[in-house]
């Protein structure tokens, strides 16, 4: 038999039909939604009568748009208060499960999916947002969809695609003490760029990423998207199925068996081939900060501010110009010299428990420095936030002057009240520095939880590696 | 969905690379449970001097005169030339729906993000991709002192700049006949019904773990 990706297996698995000109229908098992990209694909379904054709494959949590404190309060904003409402009547209209505002289990969509088994090996899963891709860490195919997609699953449980071209992306050996699962991402991405993954499915792999944790693949598919690709996934392996075991919405019993038992194989046969593979020096990678408006604008933290005079193509050059000027920063400027105003520690990428373990164990028994306005710890779930609580890291932030707060997207897309005043800096471990990404006029560095402890501590960039600052 | 006619357009010239969805429309009016009226906030930072807020008039804000959309010359522009990764990041389709409401109906650029490529034409726009070269040499004319028209014919799938030479571009047929018809997806994928019947039927017995509480 011909050897297979992971990718030629999860998409074959799923093919409903597939025309003579390569385009498929492909099933999807699971639909996440959440209260910005879906009110107008129920008002779709609602306008030409139609029903989901199976409701309980979807699952809805608000997150985008809701306050991360005084939740007591209710929503403030009304508009933001009327697209949650809407959620609410949608999924209570339609029959959908839905973890409210005042649920326990309410989070991000990416962390609540894995979180509740709601999202398995082998899975087709795509959700309103283009961070689905995080999903693909449990070695499913997850993808970000706009909302006329989101009708067409709800409408249909499919999706008309082609198959993307297949990279494999292999970033070998082991990575220095400080460096994670963010740092490795980001160096793919400085590597590759925001669109060396256009039009490509990536399958992650090599020693660095099985060494990860579940969780640490996810922040490396969750960026994914940040390199262009849709879809990123990691082979199925007893970390993924010691995962996903006894999770509320996981299979059980001889389900179970069945189930591993697939999941199994759920990797790349030897010698499948690809379109294009990348390879990584995983001892290569240093902790790293974005610098500039795009992911891509990356380099170490013991690195200098890159310089445009140095960019032989005029048209990047002057981008990198335009990224600079925003961003107010001076090339060759040294990274560990910029100070920050606001540190956010949060978002799908790293607001899972690990993530805040690593920076409170930053935090732990230090200070925020004086120059910080701001430091905010954001669990992505209501379940991380419990947990992380049981554990007292809850009181390692407060004490150190960071702010504990109710799950949510909060400042990464800052569509709540978290956000940045205009040229405001913040370290934030979110997944993109676009400009007003964070708030009109807001200027962000891309880096990992440990980082932006460290940042907060240190009032600027600093190498976790040094001042015995080590995660 | 409307039906894509051939039409003659004022090609507005955005020379910035990687511009994202973010950018295009900003997060606040994301809040907004319609799919119209985001047409006067498109490339809101860009556009005004003032921070936008939903529900806001736009008629009367200050605006930055320095950005393309604003040069007189782009008037009533209908066709988009950019750069390339043109809607990387979000997949807000509101991003669509945005420059859909400001008028374009077609944008051109060396490359595109996959998923916003995909929403534009769930939404009756047409993204051209054109080689690198092309693009420069569209740029150089749209910069000109005289606003550059073309004539978008996608049944013949041609581009012809007035007074130029025409320009081909490859477009996926079952994409190029939705717009030409102006097709509801969901209409057609379920025409398929029996298909993804049998599909489950097949799935079920493969791996019950996914027909849970059914």
């Amino acid at each position: 038999m011909q050897p297979k990706t992971l990718y030629d297996k999860l998409w074959e698995s799923h093919v409903v039909r597939e025309e003579a000109d390569g385009t498929a229908l492909l099933y999807i098992d699971r639909q996440l939604v959440h209260e910005v990209t879906s009110p107008q694909a129920f008002e779709g379904l609602r306008l030409a009568g139609r029903k989901p054709w199976r409701a309980e494959t979807n699952l809805a949590t608000p997150d985008h748009n809701i306050p991360t404190r005084n939740r007591d309060r209710g929503i403030e904003d009304p508009v933001a208060r009327t697209q949650v409402e809407t959620l609410g009547a949608n999924c209570a209209d339609f029959g959908i499960t839905e973890f409210r505002m005042d649920d326990p289990r309410q989070g991000i969509v990416h962390v609540v999916g894995p979180e509740q088994g709601a999202t398995l090996p082998g899975m087709t899963v795509v959700c309103g947002d283009s961070h689905t891709s995080t999903h693909g860490a449990l070695g499913a195919l997850a993808h970000g969809i706009g909302t006329s997609e989101v009708e067409h699953v709800l409408a249909s449980q499919c999706l008309i695609q082609r198959k993307s071209k297949a990279m494999l992306i292999q970033v070998e050996g082991k990575t220095g003490p400080g460096v994670t699962a963010k740092d490795i991402v980001l160096a793919i991405i400085g590597e590759i760029g925001t669109a060396g993954g256009t039009g490509y499915a990536i399958e992650f792999a090599g020693e660095a990423i099985r060494d990860l944790s579940v969780e640490g693949r996810m922040t490396v598919c969750n960026m994914a998207i940040e390199a262009g690709a849709r879809a990123g996934f990691v082979a199925v392996d007893e970390k993924t199925i010691d995962y996903v075991k006894g999770r509320p919405y996981a299979p059980k019993a001889e389900d179970w068996d069945k189930a591993v038992a697939w999941w199994r194989t759920l990797h790349s046969d030897a010698g499948a081939t690809f379109d294009r593979i990348v390879t990584l020096k995983a001892a290569e990678i240093e902790p790293q900060v974005t610098w500039g408006t795009s992911p891509e604008m990356v380099v170490s933290v013991s690195d200098r501010v890159p310089d445009p005079a140095q960019e032989k193509d005029p048209v990047k050059a002057d981008g990198m110009r335009r990224a600079l000027a925003y961003m107010g920063l001076t090339a060759n400027t040294p990274i560990s010299e910029i100070p920050v105003d606001i540190v956010f520690i949060g978002s799908c990428t790293n607001s899972r428990i690990e993530d805040l373990r690593a920076a409170a164990q930053v935090a732990k028994g230090r200070k925020v420095a004086a120059n910080v306005k701001q430091a905010l710890v954001v669990p992505g779930s209501g379940l991380v936030k419990q947990q992380a609580e049981a554990e007292g890291l809850d009181k390692v932030f407060v004490e150190a002057g960071f702010e504990w707060r109710d799950p949510g997207c909060s400042m990464c897309l800052a569509m709540n009240d978290d956000r940045l005043e205009p040229g405001e800096r913040c370290a934030s471990t979110s997944n993109r520095n676009f400009e007003g990404r964070q708030g009109p006029g807001g200027r962000t560095h891309l880096v990992s939880p440990a980082m932006a402890a460290a940042a907060a501590i240190a009032g600027r960039f600093v190498d976790v590696r040094e001042l015995g600052l080590r995660p | 969905m409307q039906k894509f006619e051939k039409f003659m357009g004022i090609v507005c010239p955005l020379g910035r690379s990687n511009v994202d969805t973010d950018a295009i429309i900003p997060k606040q009016f994301l809040k907004s449970i319609q799919r119209s009226g985001f047409g006067p906030n498109l490339f809101d930072e860009w556009r005004y001097l003032d921070r936008g807020e939903p529900g806001m008039d736009s008629s009367g804000r200050p605006l930055n005169t320095g950005f393309v959309l604003n040069d007189p010359r782009y008037t009533g522009a209908s066709i988009l030339l950019a750069r390339e990764n043109f809607g990387c990041g979000s997949s807000r389709e509101h991003a669509p729906w945005a420059l859909l409401d400001y008028g374009f109906r077609v944008i051109i650029a060396p490359s595109f993000a996959d998923i916003f490529f995909n929403n534009c034409f769930k939404n009756g726009i047409l993204p051209v991709r054109l080689e690198e070269k092309t693009v420069e040499g569209l740029f150089a004319q749209a910069n000109g002192p005289e606003a550059l028209r073309i004539e978008v014919d996608l049944a013949s799938q041609q581009l012809k700049p007035e007074g130029g030479e025409g320009i081909g571009f490859e477009v996926d047929p079952f994409r190029k006949h939705c717009l030409l018809e102006g097709l509801d997806d969901i209409g057609l994928t379920l025409q398929h019904v029996g298909d993804i019947r049998a599909y489950e039927q097949r799935r079920r017995a493969e791996a019950p773990w996914l027909f849970f509480h059914s």
